[in-house]
């Protein structure tokens, strides 16, 4: 893959400290004072890739949002690079690439448009270039489509260009293989793949099976038995 | 280099407000609702309250400036709804650069798109409510300073309530109290520009708020947006 960086990731490329990237500590999501899950004691080092499971509500989306700093009602520790966080800082938010449910494309825009301003907007250039991007997502052609013009999985298709450039290290990455064909699916699978082996971490929900090597599989048990 | 070096904050400001640009012109509708609103009041007030010069000249100063105000207020609530539906809000909160200034290019954007086309508009209208000539300048350069405070005042309140279901009504009560002082010294002007008084003051009073909350909003926006998010 010509865009792809094959130089390892910055926080990769520390092996003397052996601090974990990141590491929860009875960490727990609440929602009107309820514990949405059991506490969480784990650790997350460079190559690691995370799939956080559990049935419909368990917490699965607040539990990422809660890592990215997008939800605020969490409780425990939460250590970036061994020191403790509440908010992701400049160097988290730096290495970090989030996809969630809605994933930031504007429909006014076309599919160009929407990935220069993803990168604009941390400052950065575009790594490389657009329509190299939206090939490896299956988009070859549609760089000056509009979003609005587009079907869901093609949208999705969009924002998940963003990966196949993205230099971050961290990719948190909300049920990505939403209304994404079979073989864009595969397609992703290699990926995040090769993502991990060069170091990077992945934490993804997924209600699919992965057909991935060395899956870590966090659970979320609910706190509580649920009501009748 | 590390990553963290390469990044520019010019950059991202650029990006936004090339961003906004576009999005706000491929929206004409929205673009033109604050301005039909505007002409479609003035055109009705002489209908509805008389029609005797005389009496228009003496309410044109302050009924240009009301609606001027409400016209912002009418077009604030969408400011930034559609980001907030679509998730870019969440990215851009989750930008490395700062998000108060991110966001002001926003405000930038939302006052030269209704601000500045308000403002223009507004002397064709004062020839229409019989507007004394002395009024004129006073009336494009109070608005002109005038609704760039009530952009970043209204963006404050939209920051706040966006994530709100109906946060219209909450955002006009929030910041209603925040556009007195602005109306009060921006038709305080230029009811004295007609009255042959000095203007200085009340046009200095004008920038000053404008700069004050051209220093303010940035924090209070961002506060606001990442509460909405985090909610």
């Amino acid at each position: 893959m010509a865009t792809c960086n094959t130089q390892p990731h910055p926080v990769a490329r520390q092996p003397e400290t052996r601090v974990p990237i990141l590491e929860f500590k009875n960490f727990i999501c609440e929602r009107d004072g309820q514990a949405l899950f059991r506490p969480l004691n784990f650790s997350l080092s460079p190559g690691d890739l995370v799939q956080i499971s559990g049935p419909n509500g368990a917490g699965k989306t607040t539990f990422l949002r809660a890592v990215c700093g997008l939800f605020d009602d969490w409780s425990g520790e939460l250590f970036w690079q061994g020191q403790a966080t509440r908010t992701p800082g400049y160097e988290m938010c730096s290495n970090l690439l989030y996809l969630g449910h809605q994933p930031g494309v504007k429909k006014s825009l076309t599919a160009a448009e929407n990935l220069h301003w993803f990168f604009g907007s941390h400052g950065r250039a575009f790594p490389g270039q657009v329509s190299e991007a939206l090939a490896q997502v299956g988009l070859s052609g549609y760089e000056d489509v509009f979003c609005h013009q587009m079907s869901a999985g093609q949208m999705r298709r969009v924002a998940l260009a963003r990966l196949y450039v993205s230099s971050a290290a961290i990719w948190i990455l909300d049920e990505p293989f939403t209304a994404i064909d079979r073989a864009g699916v595969r397609n992703l699978e290699t990926l995040i793949q090769r993502h991990t082996s060069k170091g990077g971490l992945v934490i993804l929900t997924t209600h699919q099976p992965l057909a991935l090597d060395g899956v870590r599989l966090v659970e979320l048990t609910p706190q509580t038995e649920m009501p009748e | 280099m590390t990553q963290a070096e390469s990044l520019s904050l010019r950059r991202a400001l650029l990006a936004g407000l090339r961003r906004e640009l576009v999005i706000a012109f491929r929206h004409k509708g929205d673009l033109a609702n604050p301005l039909i609103f505007f002409l479609m009041v003035v055109v009705f007030i002489p209908l509805g309250i008389s029609e005797e010069p005389a009496m228009l000249a003496r309410i044109a100063p302050g009924v240009l400036w009301v609606i001027a105000l409400l016209a912002t207020l009418l077009s604030l609530d969408g400011l930034f709804r559609s980001d907030f539906d679509d998730g870019s809000l969440e990215q851009l909160v989750l930008s490395p650069q700062p998000l108060g200034y991110l966001v002001l290019t926003k405000v930038l954007v939302h006052w030269l798109v209704t601000g500045v086309p308000l403002t223009l508009l507004a002397p064709v209208l004062g020839v229409m409510l019989q507007l004394p000539v002395e009024g004129y300048l006073v009336l494009v350069l109070s608005l002109l300073v005038g609704t760039g405070s009530l952009s970043l005042i209204g963006s404050i309140g939209a920051a706040l309530t966006v994530g709100l279901r109906k946060g219209g009504l909450l955002l006009s009560l929030v910041i209603m109290p925040f556009y007195v002082p602005v109306l009060i010294f921006g038709s305080g002007a230029v009811k004295n520009a007609i009255q042959g008084f000095a203007v200085g003051a009340e046009l200095a009073v004008l920038v000053a708020m404008l700069l004050g909350w051209l220093m303010l909003a940035p924090f209070a926006i961002a506060g606001a947006l990442k509460i909405s998010v985090r909610a």
